[in-house]
């Protein structure tokens, strides 16, 4: 059991938490064309990658979706930052 | 028989006899015994059979490294399952009988397999039985193997208490290094806890003479005393079985036997592992008989239970712990005769009992072979950590190397056999210091299988794996450890490996010519020893693990006599009244459509949105246009996934320019509002936009049916009903006794139809209100059953029920804003994709049966061609006592262009006929709902 620290709530039990992507994917404007390749590529592609990664998540019990850096190989959670502090 | 119970100071309590039973025969213990200390106590040797030759077999071990004593123990008419008879604390009264074994482990009638042991080999199963089909054979063979049989009664009160703790520092194990770190750390003023596994602490300490000048009873009070005095806990009978992400390990609790450990999930700050080391067996001829025993099993017995195994002992070591043991044993009584392994090679001799051992020539007469073939450190919960492992040529073991984060290793396990370094290591380790390897008087002469060699020679005594079999493997090219644990099953048995692994590796080593160290190990998996399910599970059930959402309206259903059950998480009526479900459901569907029908609909979604962006927001969010929606107006409308998939259905009502209710599925409120709150934090101003669930403050009691007008009118509210001044799908906002009221004109039922909301605490009233003019017109309350026949005779689709994972809203007849939405919303590229635009599409439908015919299963196929291909499939169906007629909805390919058509629809073998017809059955035009 992993302990994931929310930004708002601190330190709780990962059975709180759900993963709502990793962070840095924009989504293609689409009232503009928009070639079904690059579309794809947004919804199925992932970076997946080992070690080091930033990803959003959500704490299921106060709504909050932040950013949290951990490594994907350890384990290890790195830190966490609200989505708004994180685009500063 | 003979008793085996020594005079020697012990764990045991001698004024508290205990009796107990064996295969039927009583037997006499003590308090403080095992059941397996006490079976040897009584001179009893052979505690169980093995599980594919049913060979004979006694306890190998004194401890949780014990394959062979597996015992089904009943004690007060409850029996439990595949009880270690080595760790199993022995109570007044216990009927202990062995596993796979009939009709007892002395005389097992199976015993006979061991004759065919030639044919038998690692593969066999997979080999002999694949042909024809393994199912033919598997009942049979799956009824042979096994160990005990589950009790099907259910025990009462067996609940394992869940804990949550932490502390600074853990120390696993209570030995000699465990409690030396433990009160180190304690006064320096850690928060320490020490937890051991045994009932007793002590470790090994208790074989020895004197422990820094005492007698170890005494240094242990000693070392408890100070740990216990500086605030340090201390829990015994308690195994720590594993090590998992963060710092959490799980430590099982034992109670009295019988009862559910208690779970504690420790975080610990810190770790320090004392977990000491095993005895490894020798791999020699017929060294799986009962009578060949660990050679520090044997002490352990003498040192704990006062037990002394053998009168006449042969002791086959290759190291230097041998001396003490040779000294522990003449001490007691035993006539102990060394045998140096590297003389030749060995059998056991003798059956159920040994009678010797032959090296060479030689012929030793014998009752008892312990054997020692070096310390393998308990290495367990560091590789659960992700500590690695380093091989020790010195020490012929893998020793912990580098280190996982907050983890030490101490004593035994860190190949610290002298008792001296152990107390120095694990006090340094105690304050903060990580021991490096200290130099050891520990010496052995490498020892391993040798291949090639005569006689059957055992590997894993539980899985009956001989060196013979890890050569078939090889010879097999299963050479990667982790084939050859699975092939031979060498390692998976109860005791996981503990006493097979490393002599099972040496032997691939060997066949093989590669050194140890490069073959590996198989990977360490928590649990250390079994636990029950249960200590997972504790009070997490029934309400507890997943608790119903209630209505406040509860009172009045149960009042009414309604039939509470559970419908997408919320305890909702089925129906009401007493009687056949059936004819009062299809009485309720009569009333509503005859004059109304009253409806708890609170658990219906009501999250608002409100802000500047509110409207951009809500407009992006919709697969249908919101933008044009005037206040007061109410819009049906899709929520979609990025995928274009239909994630939800409902009505958007828009109260003022800048604030929206969302009206969702019942049970899609939690997902609905994360799915909101994903898409307004990430990707738009979260100051410009509020998303607030308000679906449990608000209760909403639907009036629907021709009558639902007058008997709204009746509650006398100043709101002007004529369908000019209040049209379907608007929004009147009112009071209700003073307090906010919210009627909306919209429609589940295909009726004129209205939800009335108001808050929770006026539910009662409004319901009562409702009830009451509704009976003067011979409206009623319906249930959620009613509702879903009304909707399903009108087309109304329920998300999830009648679209699956692949439906988007053109396939449910909604195809105009995928052509004209001119802004950008969730899922919009998605709906133009290739599969999209694909004509094979499944699409809603109704379904007609032939007249007189009954209604169609609801997941029944409808199928084409040989062997008959699904092009869909039934989603709901009722029978419509409304229309006298069976009623469906299904997903077909191409549905809506083929109304008219006749299809096959399968079930379970049969095939019936059907029409494809439009969703909607009953009033396609509508006048009811705008009238």
């Amino acid at each position: 059991m992993q302990i994931f620290p929310c930004p708002f709530c601190g330190p709780r039990n990962e059975t709180e938490f759900h993963f709502a992507g990793e962070l840095g994917k924009v989504r293609p404007a689409t009232d503009e064309k928009i070639a079904a390749q690059d579309w794809a590529t947004y919804l199925y592609a992932q970076r997946n990658d080992k070690g080091l990664v930033r990803e959003v998540w959500i704490h299921l019990t106060c709504s909050e979706l932040f950013v949290m850096e951990r490594d994907s190989e350890t384990m290890k959670v790195l830190g966490s930052r609200s989505l708004r502090e994180d685009a500063q | 028989m003979t008793s085996h119970r020594t005079t020697r100071v012990a764990l045991i309590d001698r004024s508290k006899p205990l009796r107990f039973s064996f295969d039927g025969k009583e037997y006499q213990g003590y308090e403080g015994d095992t059941l397996a200390s006490a079976l040897l106590a009584n001179g009893v040797r052979v505690m169980g059979r093995s599980f594919k030759y049913h060979r004979p077999r006694g306890p190998w071990g004194a401890w949780v490294d014990d394959p062979n004593a597996i015992m089904t123990v009943t004690l007060n008419g409850h029996s439990f399952p595949n009880c270690p008879a080595t760790s199993t604390p022995l109570v007044e009264g216990m009927q202990a009988r062995s596993v796979n074994a009939w009709p007892s482990a002395a005389f097992d009638i199976k015993s006979g397999l061991d004759l065919f042991h030639r044919w038998l080999s690692a593969g066999f199963y997979y080999k002999t039985f694949m042909w024809p089909n393994w199912h033919l054979f598997e009942p049979i063979i799956r009824k042979m193997a096994g160990l005990g049989d589950i009790s099907r009664d259910v025990l009462e009160g067996y609940s394992a208490d869940q804990v949550f703790d932490h502390c600074e520092l853990l120390v696993i194990g209570g030995g000699a290094a465990g409690l030396a770190a433990a009160r180190a750390a304690a006064e320096a003023g850690k928060g320490v806890v020490l937890v051991e596994d045994h009932p007793v602490l002590g470790g090994g300490l208790h074989q020895m003479a004197e422990v820094e000048g005492l007698a170890p009873a005494d240094w242990i009070a000693e070392q408890v005393n100070a740990i216990t005095s500086a605030g340090g806990r201390i829990l015994t009978a308690t195994t720590a079985f594993g090590v998992y992400d963060h710092g959490l390990v799980g430590l099982a609790e034992n109670g009295p036997f019988g009862t559910a450990p208690r779970l504690h999930r420790m975080r610990a700050d810190r770790i320090v592992l004392a977990t000491g080391a095993l005895d490894r067996p020798i791999t020699f001829a017929g060294n799986d008989r009962p009578g060949v025993m660990a050679m520090d099993g044997a002490c352990e017995y003498l040192a704990r239970y006062g037990v002394l195994v053998g009168r006449k002992i042969a002791l086959v070591s290759n190291n230097s712990l041998a001396d003490a043991a040779e000294v522990l044993l003449a001490e007691a009584g035993a006539q102990v005769l060394r045998l140096p392994p590297h003389d030749g090679p060995m059998q056991a001799l003798g059956g159920k009992r040994i009678k010797g051992i032959a090296q060479g020539a030689k012929r030793h007469d014998v009752d008892t072979i312990l054997a020692s073939g070096g310390m393998t450190p308990l290495v367990h919960l560091w590789r659960h950590a992700g500590g690695k492992l380093n091989w020790c040529e010195t020490r012929q073991a893998f020793l912990p190397g580098a280190a996982p984060d907050g983890m030490v290793a101490v004593g035994a396990v860190n190949g610290a056999f002298d008792l001296d370094v152990s107390l120095s290591e694990a006090r340094a380790a105690g304050n903060g210091k990580s021991p490096d390897l200290s130099p050891t008087s520990y010496a052995l002469t490498p020892l391993w299988p040798d291949p090639g060699s005569k006689g059957r020679q055992w590997i894993d005594f539980q899985h009956d794996v001989t060196l013979k079999d890890v050569e078939l493997a090889a010879r097999e090219n299963y050479v990667s450890v982790e084939h050859l644990k699975r092939y031979t099953t060498l390692g998976m048995a109860s005791d996981q490996g503990k006493t097979s692994n490393m002599a099972g590796l040496a032997a691939m080593a060997a066949v093989q010519g590669r050194p140890l160290p490069e073959v590996g190990t198989t990977t360490f998996r928590p649990p250390f020893v079994p636990v029950p399910l249960e200590m997972y599970h504790g009070h997490h059930g029934k309400q507890l693990w997943h608790p119903l959402k209630r209505l406040a309206l509860e009172p009045q259903h149960r009042a009414a006599g309604a039939a509470l059950g559970e419908y997408g998480g919320w305890l909702r009526p089925g129906w009401y009244g007493k009687g056949e479900a059936k004819q009062l459901i299809h009485q309720e569907v009569l009333t509503a459509r005859g004059s109304a029908g009253i409806f708890d609909a609170s658990p219906l979604g009501t999250i608002e949105v409100m802000g500047p962006d509110a409207e951009t927001f809500v407009n992006f969010i919709y697969y249908n246009t919101i933008r044009t929606l005037k206040p007061g107006h109410i819009r049906y409308g899709f929520m979609l996934t990025e995928g274009g998939i239909v994630l939800d259905d409902g009505v958007i009502t828009r109260l003022d320019q800048n604030r929206f209710v969302i009206s969702c599925s019942s049970s899609h409120v939690d997902s609905v509002r994360t799915h909101l709150e994903a898409w307004r934090q990430d990707g738009n101003n979260p100051d410009r936009i509020f998303v607030h669930d308000q679906t449990q403050h608000w209760a909403t009691v639907t009036i629907a049916g021709p009558k639902a007008r007058e008997i709204l009118a009746a509650l006398a509210l100043d709101v002007d009903l004529s369908a000019k001044a209040f049209p379907h799908m608007t929004l009147q906002e009112t009071h209700f006794e003073e307090t906010p009221m919210r009627i909306a004109r919209v429609s589940f039922t295909g009726d004129l139809s209205y939800e009335l909301s108001v808050r929770c605490a006026k539910a009662p009233a409004l319901w009562e209100a409702v009830v009451k003019a509704g009976q003067a017109l011979g409206a009623a309350p319906i249930g959620i059953e009613a509702l879903s026949i009304l909707r399903a005779e009108k087309g109304y689709i329920m998300v999830g029920k009648d679209t699956d994972g692949e439906t988007m809203p053109h396939d449910l007849g909604f195809g105009v804003p995928r052509l004209n939405k001119s802004s950008a919303f969730i899922g919009d590229r998605s709906l133009h994709c290739d599969k999209a635009n694909a004509t094979n599409r499944k699409t809603l439908v109704g379904l007609a049966v032939p007249t007189g015919a009954p209604p169609l299963t609801t997941g029944a196929h409808l199928v084409d061609g040989t062997p008959p291909r699904s092009q869909g499939y039934v989603t709901s169906s009722y029978e419509s006592p409304t229309l006298d007629r069976p009623v469906a909805l299904g997903l077909v390919e191409n549905g809506a262009a083929r109304i008219g058509e006749t299809v096959s629809v399968w079930h379970l073998g049969d095939i019936r006929e059907a029409t494809i017809c439009a969703p909607c059955a009953f009033d396609p035009e509508g006048e009811r709902l705008h009238a």
